[in-house]
């Protein structure tokens, strides 16, 4: 990475507020991630430039929590609940209905950059279980016709 | 403080909002300023109203009218048949059949159910989370003005002593002695972290007292820095909980606006700010040595004890950690004092519990009830019984890190010390009520699937039994099972229990031990008969 565009990385995280104390790491990697989609390797520069550190020590703490994605995200976020009480109703089933539909596993984006698709443990709305998350929209009581539908809107849009 | 004819309470809980809950509220605002209700018609956001069935909810007091799902469209009609005319506006009732959390307690009141007992969802659900105002209006900072007022520090650490609050993230510690372990430590500086990182699956009573009530949290954190010596507290939220941060930040925001927060509150010379840290994804940043070291912007692997947070905590000083549902007990206790508390709950467990209940009951949702009821109670009184042609088979609380208790031990009251000694864990409020479909190797198998993944890694307790569980429990559910893998369940079950470093581990053998205590017959079905009872595992491998 060349001096100038450590220079204006540094200068974007200044004015987000972020002062350069080492125990910026997380919130600096979330914020990256919410501005440029995902943590690429470029932000790991960045980041690491920005405070001083290896980029070893920055992969080492993003790579230890679910929420940092390294892979360029599709067009539509698909998450599944596994928790506990959805998995009673059948949140297996619609992991494997993405699989089956969409031909990825978890954590893939599809070839088109439809779709990307991650197994999360718990949504936190186990009233409504089975859950489906879209675009941070909570889909409830789902089962495998409705998840088909619930995709098929968003292909279109 | 102004006089209203009627309450208007609108739901904001995510799930409201996205069904248009905002515009609902909107509309009704626009509707009685039409019709020159303004001067007698008050209209708030309340956050979660505890049910979830008929959202976005409407309810109007003081006739606690049930009005849902609503939807834009008929707030015109809503607004001129009740609030103008004065009658219920037919139609739009909820249905009255399924009655749950907040609701029920509202229709307590009015003699229909037996009433919950509320301390701290007291004003969830009633006040408008996002404004100061309300919550001062709802008694909102008194406690903290009497604190600083009338109080010594020491006085504090009596009132919470004697209170015998017990901290209400699982392990049920009494909080009064970790208070004065934090107090007596010496350190150039105290913290008070409040851990919001509620992760455990089916657990959401954190999200909801902060969706709720998020002063109540702040008014707690400032008395507790108060009580220890603390001049900064962080609230460590779990990442996926967008709207309780959002309502943190404005609460945060509004107190430093009154003078609650920041230097010198209430001409007391006492200094406190506190900082939101947003979760990443983790659940093992529940523990509460991962949490602190993921706030120092680390890897949240937990750390080796001792020393205790309490001594040595973030950045390695005293650090006093507590659980939401804890801090939201003690505005009240320091309110109305330790006798008090203590008349609510059982004698050794003394206050409320927040629950979650999910699973094959008529009614999901959220109920506060004194410390000591039993889960036949919680069942047929707040559950509405098991749903039509299902039978209690069992039920697993606290999330993933509790224990799975069999219908023999129904009538066991639910308190700290009633279930340690019937050897089983409370855990963290979740009760997911199970029939005669789960079957329980099936159970352990998601819960040990769920360690296997969150182990942090760290110890070789955890990451290898968590794996080697899983896989064994895997191999029973293909009918390749055998009974040799008895013996490997119940060692390895001890071994993470006694040996893991953290509570993780410690409790990833809680389901293995249950399941082996309470209904080794049903797995060995499985292994001898090659036969799942309750026709769950696929016994694909039988021959």
């Amino acid at each position: 990475m060349t001096v100038e565009r450590l220079i204006q990385s540094r200068d974007e995280f200044w004015a987000a507020g972020f002062t350069g104390d080492l125990a910026e790491l997380i919130p600096l990697l979330q914020y990256y991630q919410e501005t440029h989609g995902y943590i690429s390797p470029e932000g790991v520069e960045a980041i690491a430039g920005f405070l001083g550190i290896s980029e070893a020590r920055v992969y080492t703490v993003a790579s230890f929590y679910a929420q940092f994605r390294f892979q360029k995200p599709g067009k539509n976020h698909v998450f599944v609940c596994l928790g506990t009480a959805c998995h009673v109703q059948g949140g297996v089933d619609l992991a494997n209905e993405i699989h089956e539909h969409l031909h990825i596993r978890n954590g893939e984006t599809t070839p088109d950059g439809q779709f990307d698709f991650k197994e999360v443990a718990c949504l936190g709305c186990c009233a409504q279980a089975a859950v489906v998350e879209v675009n941070g929209k909570i889909y409830a009581k789902m089962n495998r016709e409705k998840l088909r539908k619930v995709l098929k809107e968003h292909q279109h849009a | 403080m102004k006089t209203y004819r009627s309450l208007v309470l609108v739901s904001s809980d995510a799930r409201s909002l996205e069904l248009g809950a905002q515009q609902v509220f909107q509309k009704i605002q626009q509707e009685v300023n039409r019709l020159g209700l303004d001067e007698e018609v008050s209209v708030s956001m309340v956050g979660d109203v505890g049910r979830h069935d008929a959202i976005p909810m409407v309810i109007v007091y003081p006739e606690a009218a049930i009005y849902g799902p609503v939807k834009v469209e008929d707030v015109p009609f809503l607004v001129e048949e009740h609030l103008y005319k004065g009658r219920i506006a037919a139609g739009l009732q909820a249905s009255q059949r399924e009655l749950s959390g907040r609701i029920a307690w509202i229709s307590a009141r009015k003699g229909t159910l037996p009433a919950e007992k509320r301390v701290v969802l007291e004003r969830a659900g009633v006040i408008d989370p996002d404004n100061i105002e309300d919550y001062i209006l709802h008694d909102g900072y008194q406690a903290l003005g009497k604190t600083l007022s009338e109080m010594k520090p020491e006085d504090v650490l009596d009132i919470i002593k004697k209170s015998g609050l017990q901290g209400r993230g699982g392990a049920g510690f009494p909080t009064g002695m970790k208070w004065s372990f934090v107090a007596k430590a010496p350190g150039k500086k105290k913290y008070v972290v409040c851990n919001a990182d509620e992760s455990e699956p089916g657990t959401f009573k954190d999200r909801l007292i902060i969706e709720g009530d998020p002063h109540s949290i702040l008014e707690a954190m400032i008395i507790a820095g108060y009580a220890v010596g603390a001049t900064e507290g962080y609230i460590y939220v779990r990442g996926e909980y967008a709207l309780a941060q959002t309502r943190l930040r404005n609460a945060i925001q509004q107190a430093k606006e009154f003078g609650f927060l920041g230097n010198n509150i209430f001409d007391s010379g006492f200094d406190f700010d506190i900082h939101i840290h947003s979760g990443a994804g983790a659940y093992i940043c529940g523990e509460e040595t991962a949490l602190l070291e993921s706030i120092e912007g680390k890897r949240g692997e937990p750390r080796i004890r001792p020393p205790y947070p309490t001594t040595s905590g973030l950045w390695g000083m005293p650090t006093l950690v507590n659980n939401v549902e804890t801090l939201a007990n003690v505005p009240a206790i320091i309110q109305h004092g330790a006798e008090w508390y203590r008349s609510i709950g059982t004698p050794s467990s003394p206050g409320t519990k927040v629950y979650t209940i999910l699973g094959n009951v008529n009614v999901t949702g959220l109920i506060e009830v004194p410390m000591g009821i039993t889960l036949r109670e919680v069942i047929a009184i707040y559950g509405k019984g098991m749903k039509e042609g299902s039978s209690f088979k069992l039920a697993q609380t606290g999330g993933s890190s509790g224990s799975i208790i069999p219908a023999s031990l129904q009538d066991t009251p639910m308190d700290f010390d009633s279930f340690t000694k019937t050897g089983v864990a409370l855990g963290s409020g979740a009760l997911l009520i199970c029939d005669e479909e789960t079957c329980v190797v099936d159970l352990a198998k998601v819960l040990l699937q769920f360690f296997r993944v969150e182990s942090c890694g760290k110890c070789n307790p955890c990451r290898i039994g968590t794996e080697r569980s899983y896989t064994i429990l895997d191999s029973i559910s293909q009918g390749t099972g055998t009974l040799k893998d008895l013996e490997d369940l119940k060692m390895l079950s001890d071994k993470m229990t006694t040996l893991s470093n953290c509570g993780l581990g410690q409790t990833a053998g809680t389901p293995l031990r249950d399941v082996m205590n309470y209904f080794r017959a049903e797995v060995e079905a499985h292994i001898r008969l090659k036969v799942c009872p309750a026709g769950v595992c696929p016994m694909s491998g039988r021959h």
